[in-house]
């Protein structure tokens, strides 16, 4: 009351009135351009969809579901007929040995990191392996077209032919050493690392109290691994090698270099062959006819379909079993 | 149990005194224990094969690149040198950070600051997704929407286009990181200037993003070296770049370093690979410097902010 009769009151008052709205405006402000940005987010991923399901309207209408059976690709212009067969073959042929190969080892590597090494191991080679990520495809490639592939052809090919070529995926030798092979091999050495990164971060949150207590009961060391450490995080380690297969799957350079762009389905891995993502790569930029590049618009939505729902499957893993948040990074 | 105690224990043959024999595994406990020492070593050797293909395709680059480095390589154009491929992909993925750092940033602010519970795993679901969209298919969409004469913008291929389909590819790898970054931030420090009446924005400017300022950069240079590299969608986007001179102007095709390493690789002509290898040097050696100086950066900002 007596404070009202002195001047500075009201305008510190104002002063604060003032103040307080600037506020309301300011937190309402960074609220809309943070939710914006992140609403923006979600419909550039919409539109995405909506342009390449656009894109491939012409193929759709034209052969229907028949283009993921048939695996006819002639794009002159006599005969004009395309199918995806082959290649949504060879893209799961290739992803899935990547994986088979790859996620046993990022596991172990995962396991090394979080149980086995001594901090300052851990220190360097924990970086050391996320390197492998970081290595371009396309310099990955490069390097799988001049001197992986050869040596393909040169060792391992008759190697594995001569001990394990009972399995039809063990062919004969083939001349180039570019097959599908040569390609799950670079697809390999790109998911190792995105795997054993998560599976470690996973492992390290495993209480250690369990494990101490297993070891107390007399377990070793892959005792506790197998009975404590991999079943807590069993979910985790799926999500994680379905990231690492969701990346393997849509890798379209380094495949290109190096899977000899053939367009047959064969059982033997040594043979060429192609993936939806690699073929877009290699014939979009040329692309002969409206018909052929509605075609790989149409692969382009395959991919889509497979790649988002490996991702979606993988973080509905992660959220739904995770024992530890098993969240990637 | 006790049975075999008693036959075993007492009643046999005596044996000569070892004192050791009771810490001595035998029979399961000792195949068990080979075992779990056999495991151990597989993992290690993982790790080192890990190891060993870094090292065997670093080696690769750097014995077949060095050859192609000289000045002339990095400050000429076509046909000595690689000038415009390397200012080009300098202009696409500056361009590409420009868009992508508000971005990731603004939105681990929503999502950290906040989103409630539904908005927040939808928001990192879309996260999820985008950060697993093979970048073709980015490069793609990028075509047809503003590329492609035919196209909804037929604006034609030029660098500023690839650069915002590589921010595409940024924006998830700077908001994951982002927000691993806030996460570290301790909230007794929001939650002091909540005490002291100040608003949620102001907290946020003055507050909470200077404590995360050096975590935002880390977290940037690694996706910065991540996209260094990507070529997919300058395939699609920005390949008729000229290779003869340096080219500043993002609204022209621009050359790039990837794209130029893929088209020389499948001409398949001897000549180009020299020049394939020396460009491979140049990006590798940039993006392992980047990537690992940034993991230091962060290793070490870490540990300050924990301690």
């Amino acid at each position: 009351m007596s404070s009202a009769a002195t001047p500075a009151a009201p305008r510190a008052a104002r002063r604060r009135d003032w103040r307080r709205r600037g506020d309301r405006f300011g937190d309402a402000a960074l609220y809309a351009i943070c939710a914006a940005a992140a609403l923006l987010g979600a419909a550039v991923l919409i539109l995405i969809a909506y342009e390449v399901v656009e894109g491939a309207r012409p193929a759709i209408d034209k052969f229907g579901l028949s283009f993921v059976t048939g695996s006819e690709w002639k794009p002159t212009e006599q005969f004009n007929v395309f199918g995806a067969g082959s290649l949504l073959y060879g893209t799961l042929l290739s992803s899935f040995f990547a994986l088979l190969l790859g996620a046993p080892i990022a596991i172990s590597i995962g396991l090394f990191l979080s149980m086995l090494a001594p901090k300052a191991v851990r220190n360097v080679v924990s970086p050391l392996v996320e390197m492998l990520a970081a290595i371009p495809t396309v310099i990955l490639g490069f390097w799988g077209v001049l001197i992986l592939a050869p040596f393909v052809k040169s060792t391992i090919e008759p190697a594995l032919h001569d001990t394990v070529g009972f399995i039809p995926l063990f062919g004969e030798p083939q001349t180039t050493g570019l097959s599908v092979f040569t390609a799950s091999l670079i697809l390999t050495i790109m998911i190792i690392p995105i795997i054993s990164s998560v599976s470690r971060d996973l492992f390290m949150s495993v209480p250690r109290d369990m494990q101490d207590g297993a070891s107390a009961l007399g377990a070793t060391r892959w005792e506790v691994i197998r009975g404590v450490v991999l079943p807590t995080t069993a979910s985790g380690v799926v999500a994680a090698s379905l990231l690492g297969l969701g990346r393997a799957l849509g890798e379209a350079i380094a495949v290109a270099q190096v899977i000899g762009a053939g367009s047959e389905i064969n059982i033997d891995l040594f043979k060429t062959g192609d993936t939806l993502a690699a073929r877009i790569a290699s014939q979009f930029p040329g692309a002969l006819t409206e018909l052929h590049q509605a075609s790989l618009y149409y692969c382009a939505v395959l991919l889509l379909v497979i790649g988002v729902a490996a991702n979606l499957i993988a973080s509905w893993i992660g959220r739904r079993f995770s024992y530890a948040g098993g969240q990637v990074r | 149990m006790s049975s075999t105690l008693g036959s075993g224990g007492f009643g046999d043959r005596p044996r000569a005194y070892d004192p050791a024999a009771p810490l001595t595994p035998t029979g399961n406990l000792r195949r068990r224990q080979i075992f779990s020492k056999f495991t151990e070593y597989l993992a290690t050797a993982a790790a080192i094969g890990a190891i060993a293909v870094l090292v065997i395709v670093i080696y690769a680059v750097v014995q077949h690149g060095i050859d192609a480095i000289s000045w002339d390589f990095i400050t000429k154009s076509a046909p000595e040198g690689v000038a415009p491929a390397l200012v080009g992909s300098a202009v696409i993925v500056g361009i590409a950070t420009l868009i992508a750092t508000p971005l990731g940033v603004l939105i681990a602010l929503y999502l950290n600051e906040y989103a409630g519970r539904r908005a927040a795993s939808f928001v990192s679901l879309t996260m999820d997704v985008m950060n697993g969209l093979p970048a073709i298919i980015v490069g793609l969409f990028f075509f047809t929407f503003m590329v492609n004469q035919k196209g909804t913008l037929g604006l034609g291929q030029a660098g500023w286009i690839a650069g915002l389909a590589l921010s595409i590819i940024m924006v998830p790898l700077i908001a994951r990181g982002t927000q691993g970054v806030l996460r570290l931030i301790p909230k007794s420090q929001s939650e002091a200037a909540d005490a002291l009446g100040v608003a949620r924005w102001r907290t946020v400017l003055s507050v909470i993003l200077p404590s995360a300022l050096g975590g935002i950069l880390t977290v940037t240079i690694l996706s910065i070296a991540r996209a260094a590299g990507e070529t997919a969608p300058l395939l699609l986007l920005t390949s008729n770049g000229d290779i003869s001179r340096v080219v500043l102007n993002p609204f022209e095709a621009l050359a790039s370093g990837p794209t130029r390493i893929y088209t020389l690789s499948e001409e398949a002509n001897p000549a180009g690979f020299t020049e394939a290898w020396g460009l491979s040097l140049l990006f590798i050696s940039f993006i392992l410097f980047a990537s690992l100086g940034a993991r230091a950066l962060l290793a070490r900002s870490k540990r300050k902010t924990s301690s």
